[in-house]
């Protein structure tokens, strides 16, 4: 069985500053790290694989500096890693993303055994675009079913049951068979860091393997810019609240005006 | 493909150095260049005042979309033990806006069981048309159905917007008939208008968790698809007027679906850390013992936020040492903080000025917490406090229709 | 000349930094009050392989190179140099020793426990009468058939209480004026040996320093590391190995107290501004910073000169040196700096400042790295 764990690196957002001055974002001296999901999906796959065998590719797609979070993956435990980079890819959206990884799984797929089962692992969305979308986007690429805000999931031969959230309090118990594409919320699993003996062989025993458009016989309408159907029009800073107000009246009056305010502030 | 600027025609004016996501670029002697952070999104090339960014593009053939057929706006609603999705009535309120500008019309789309004796009722929210799919299985949410009939709705229909609940279900589905269609679709909206110029759906959501917020456009695509958060847009007043409902029976069973439901179950609350929290309500000296923290958890818990603290409330052990807020503590950086009985000393100013709005309650009107403060309380915490929950009760029930 | 780190080694500083700071971090003050090691790290620590970083894999260790293990000990001191000792210890100077000396038997039994942490090691030196002058080491050991019988105490042993197996250096003879010593693999479930005194001490308070009492304790000839008489040969080398860790662990140290001054500087406002905008703390800042970083550069000197085959006790002892005496003044102004703040539990700054003091003493004091130096110098050492 595959478990092919999708990943990204992502700027670690919590640091990110916006420069007064020009209105834009500070990227120097932020930490680049991998995808907080996605760090669970290398964990599930590591669990997986502990009780049911299995290997475990990890992909993504991105700049050359994105190796460094794919042999973080091959750290954790991660068996192959991929690393799609190419010009071509540049500029890409969610549509463009999730056939330029459909690509290369199918391309892995089609090197191995012939209707040998997997598993597509994803995190629900990044923390820099946020949008959920790639995961199902790529399932319907490959053709599998999709279960997205997945936070636990069983394995029994070839087919999975798993626990979606589609309420805050409510969770549905759903099963299918593999092959399928999951995507994961932070609450599945604690990610266990890797050993010193697995980043050692993760730098000298395993490798990264670079596919560019070339390889995976893309095709140049579907990838990229080009392959995208959204674009960003503009980009601004929100406003940050600046006034500072003490409120007056007697104690159900102030109480009354604060809902209001935090009413307006859409907290509620 | 690539890009580049054409010195000849830059001024060094900087507007695309605002404009760009990635901070790209920059005005090196005047003129404006292009660093290797680009991502070619191409958000600068429009804000060129003089066009002097270009993005070039290899030249071969795209079959483009002829989006002149496309009519209309759809909202899909969502659906759980027979009860709408507030959601939906919200975007009916903001599809009424959108449809009356555009000049079209506005539809409810619903897939579900048993909304025959519903449809008169959810039909005042604005809309000009609902078409209702009904099949037995769909009481519940089967995601590969939902793609499948709305799918072909789209395709036969052809509405020029789709308009979804940014909600696990919305989440779910909609990217799926996105990729399906090859249609443009955008996550989690908080802002949607119209183009004047061109008629598109101008689409503004947050990312990089909020520090940005980016407008997105599909010129070239139909529909044009959007998730949008729930709460941001209010539910119209009901309005009664003639619409045109189309039902469609689909005789779908078990066997159409690739997933088996098992069953539904309730889940515990989980456990939030501090950092992660959206609100946190927090108390130091001014709350007096540890029997009087119970109104903090309170007011918490009616604002479904996490409970947090000063260093004294840590040391006389009203809170364990991870509540902690402040230098020797936690950074935070919630949506909101409520400061009850702090008196704002720096040591814990500094973990908490993150937060988009501070709330403080102190009796001590020269405390300097008044001064990060962005809406300041005057008065006995103990007194505020027990009427403040009241106060957050009522507005929440007003708020769920 | 490239002092870049390779990616494998900037990836085992990042993972090693994320998990000092997530696991560490918290506990460290509660673990300095309550001298104790908190079991949930030590768990971590053992699944992580940060017990047999120096090891082959082979036996169950990582295969980490000297560079790299200098870095896992300078990060795991950034955050508490009593679990950078203990860690620092156990690999570099009791289950290193065995990779280079032991035969392949020894290497067998006794390094895949302790690669593993399954077995915590120490390696046991000094004695009442024998800190400074290795040459007054009193416990003995004479041969009975094909065992030897140990006798004697040990004092001040690092890991001393926790450990089950050790490297103790024992009197077995004299050479002329000098003892002939000879250094054996002992295994503390072995009848005779049992554990005294649990030091109570100024600083590394979490860490174990213990009194070892050895009353006919029987240890097969097979235990003998590297031969006999070659005690004294033996434990040069391995001091001097263990060296750089505690130069690597005391660089994390004062990077440590380097990082605290800098925020509070920038926090603290008095007299109108950030405090960091005086230039007497401005002048402490820098000075941290350019001693901290020489004691750095030393201590990868060192690491590359051992990694590449190469003579490195004369830099590793300079390593050592500077690193203790530069993390001192260090955590010293880093206290200054915070005021009476600085005094205060609630701020790490007065442990690094304590912690600071035990690494002027411990692993070779001050004074000795400079006779080290000396000799070496006068004997026309001194190497590019």
């Amino acid at each position: 069985m595959k478990i092919f764990v999708c990943i990204k690196q992502v700027p670690g957002i919590t640091e990110v500053r916006v420069n007064p001055k020009t209105n834009t974002l500070i990227r120097e001296g932020i930490p680049s790290i991998m995808n907080p999901m996605d760090k669970n999906g290398i964990q599930l796959a590591l669990d997986i694989k502990e009780k049911h065998g299995g290997e475990i590719i990890a992909l993504s797609m991105g700049p050359p500096q994105a190796e460094e979070v794919l042999r973080e993956a091959l750290s954790m435990g991660a068996d192959k890693a991929y690393l799609l980079s190419d010009s071509a890819f540049a500029g890409a959206d969610t549509l463009a993303t999730s056939h330029t990884l459909s690509l290369a799984i199918k391309k892995i797929l089609s090197e191995g055994k012939e209707e040998e089962i997997y598993l597509v692992i994803c995190g629900n969305e990044a923390i820099d675009g946020d949008t959920a979308q790639v995961g199902p986007e790529l399932a319907e690429e490959l053709g599998i079913p999709q279960i997205t805000y997945v936070r636990k999931i069983e394995m029994s031969g070839e087919k999975i049951t798993v626990e979606r959230v589609f309420r805050p309090e409510e969770i549905v118990i759903i099963e299918t068979s593999l092959p399928a594409l999951v995507s994961l919320l932070r609450e599945i699993n604690v990610p266990k860091f890797p050993t010193m003996a697995g980043i050692v062989d993760a730098y000298e025993k395993k490798e990264v393997n670079y596919l560019d458009s070339k390889i995976l016989n893309a095709d140049k309408a579907k990838i990229g810019l080009t392959g995208s159907q959204t674009e960003v029009w503009k980009i601004f800073i929100p406003e940050r609240k600046g006034e500072h107000i003490k409120l007056s009246g007697t104690i159900d009056e102030m109480n009354r005006e604060l809902c209001q305010r935090l009413k307006e502030d859409k907290i509620f | 493909m690539s890009i580049r600027i054409d010195d000849e025609i830059c001024t060094g004016c900087e507007s695309c150095v605002a404009n760009c996501p990635y901070g790209a670029l920059e005005v090196i002697d005047g003129k404006a260049c292009v660093s290797d952070d680009c991502n070619l999104c191409g958000a600068c090339v429009d804000s060129c005042p003089v066009d002097a960014i270009i993005l070039e593009r290899e030249e071969f053939k795209i079959e483009k979309m002829d989006i002149t057929q496309y009519k209309g706006i759809w909202v899909v609603a969502e659906h759980y033990k027979n009860k709408i999705h507030d959601v939906a009535f919200q975007l009916l309120g903001k599809g009424r806006e959108l449809a009356n500008i555009l000049k079209t019309n506005l539809t409810l789309v619903i897939l579900g069981a048993d909304f025959d004796d519903k449809l008169d009722e959810i039909s005042q929210y604005g809309q000009d048309k609902i078409i209702y799919v009904k099949s037995k299985i769909l009481k519940n949410y089967y995601s590969d159905l939902y793609v499948k009939t709305l799918t072909e709705l789209i395709q036969e229909n052809k509405p020029e917007i789709v308009l979804i609940g940014a909600t696990p279900t919305g989440r779910d589905f909609a990217p799926r008939i996105s990729k399906r269609l090859h249609a443009g679709l955008t996550a989690d909206c908080t802002g949607l208008e119209i183009d004047p110029d061109t008629g598109n759906l101008l689409q503004t959501r947050p990312t990089f968790g909020g520090n940005i917020m980016a407008t997105i456009r599909t010129p070239n695509s139909r529909p044009q698809m959007a998730t949008v958060r729930p709460g941001i847009f209010k539910i119209p007043e009901k309005v009664k007027k003639d619409v045109k409902i189309r039902k469609i029976d689909y005789d779908y069973t078990e066997k159409d679906s690739v997933s088996k439901i098992v069953k539904v179950i309730t889940k515990e609350k989980s456990k939030v850390n501090l950092e992660d929290a959206e609100i946190i309500v927090a108390g130091g000296r001014g709350v007096g013992a540890k029997e009087n923290f119970k109104i903090i958890e309170e007011l918490a818990k009616v604002l479904n936020a996490e409970v947090g603290g000063s260093r004294v409330a840590v040391e006389l052990d009203w809170i364990k040492h991870d509540q902690q807020v402040g230098q020797t503590g936690k950074t935070v950086s919630p949506r909101l903080y409520i400061a009850c009985g702090i008196s704002g000393a720096i040591q814990h100013v500094v973990g908490m000025q993150g937060a988009d709005i501070i709330v403080a309650i102190n009796r001590d009107e020269n405390a300097p917490i008044f001064k990060v403060a962005h809406y300041g309380i005057v008065g006995d915490l103990h007194k505020v406090i027990p009427t403040l929950i009241e106060e957050v009760k009522r507005v929440r029930a007003e708020e769920t229709l | 000349m490239d002092f870049k780190l390779t990616p494998k080694q900037e990836m085992i500083r990042k993972i090693t930094r994320e998990f000092a700071e997530e696991y560490i971090a918290p506990i460290a003050e509660e673990s300095d009050q309550n001298s104790q090691l908190d079991p949930r790290v030590m768990e971590e620590m053992k699944r992580m392989g940060y017990f047999g970083t120096c090891i082959p894999q082979e036996f169950d260790g990582a295969g980490m190179d000297t560079l790299s293990f200098s870095i896992v000990t300078e990060e795991i001191g950034r955050i508490d140099a009593s679990w950078s000792i203990t860690t620092g210890v156990h690999a570099s100077v009791c289950a290193f020793p065995i990779y280079r000396f032991g035969t392949d038997e020894q290497k067998q039994e006794f390094l895949p426990p302790l690669a593993r942490g399954d077995r915590l090691g120490a390696f046991v030196l000094t004695e009442a009468n024998a800190g400074s002058d290795a040459g007054g080491v009193e416990t003995n050991a004479y041969l009975d058939g094909d065992e030897w019988v140990l006798n004697g105490s040990k004092i001040f042993a690092t890991n001393g209480g926790l450990c089950k197996t050790l490297l103790c250096v024992t009197k077995t003879g004299q050479k002329g004026r000098r003892p002939e010593l000879t250094i054996f693999i002992i295994d503390t479930d072995t009848p005779g040996y049992s554990v005294g005194v649990k030091e109570d001490k100024l600083g590394c308070r979490a860490s174990n320093t213990s009194e070892l009492v050895f009353q006919d304790v029987r240890v097969p000839t097979e235990n003998v590391l590297g031969g006999i008489g070659q005690g004294f040969r033996l434990g040069m080398k391995i001091l001097e190995y263990g060296r750089i860790q505690m130069a690597a662990q005391t660089v994390g140290l004062g990077q440590a107290a380097i990082e605290a001054s800098i925020k509070y500087a920038n926090e603290r406002v008095q007299f109108g501004k950030p405090i960091g905008q005086f230039q007497g703390i401005q002048w402490k800042i820098a000075d941290m910073g350019v001693e901290v970083e020489c004691a750095r550069l030393l201590t990868y000197k060192a690491s590359w000169l051992c990694d590449n085959g190469l003579d490195y006790g004369l830099v590793g002892s300079m390593a050592k040196l500077k690193a203790t005496e530069a993390a001192m003044q260090a955590t010293h102004d880093a206290v200054q700096i915070h005021g009476a703040y600085g005094l205060m539990k609630a701020y790490a700054v007065e442990r690094y400042f304590r912690d600071a003091k035990m690494a002027e003493i411990y692993e070779g004091t001050s004074e000795i790295q400079r006779m080290v130096i000396a000799q070496q110098l006068l004997r026309g050492g001194w190497q590019l």
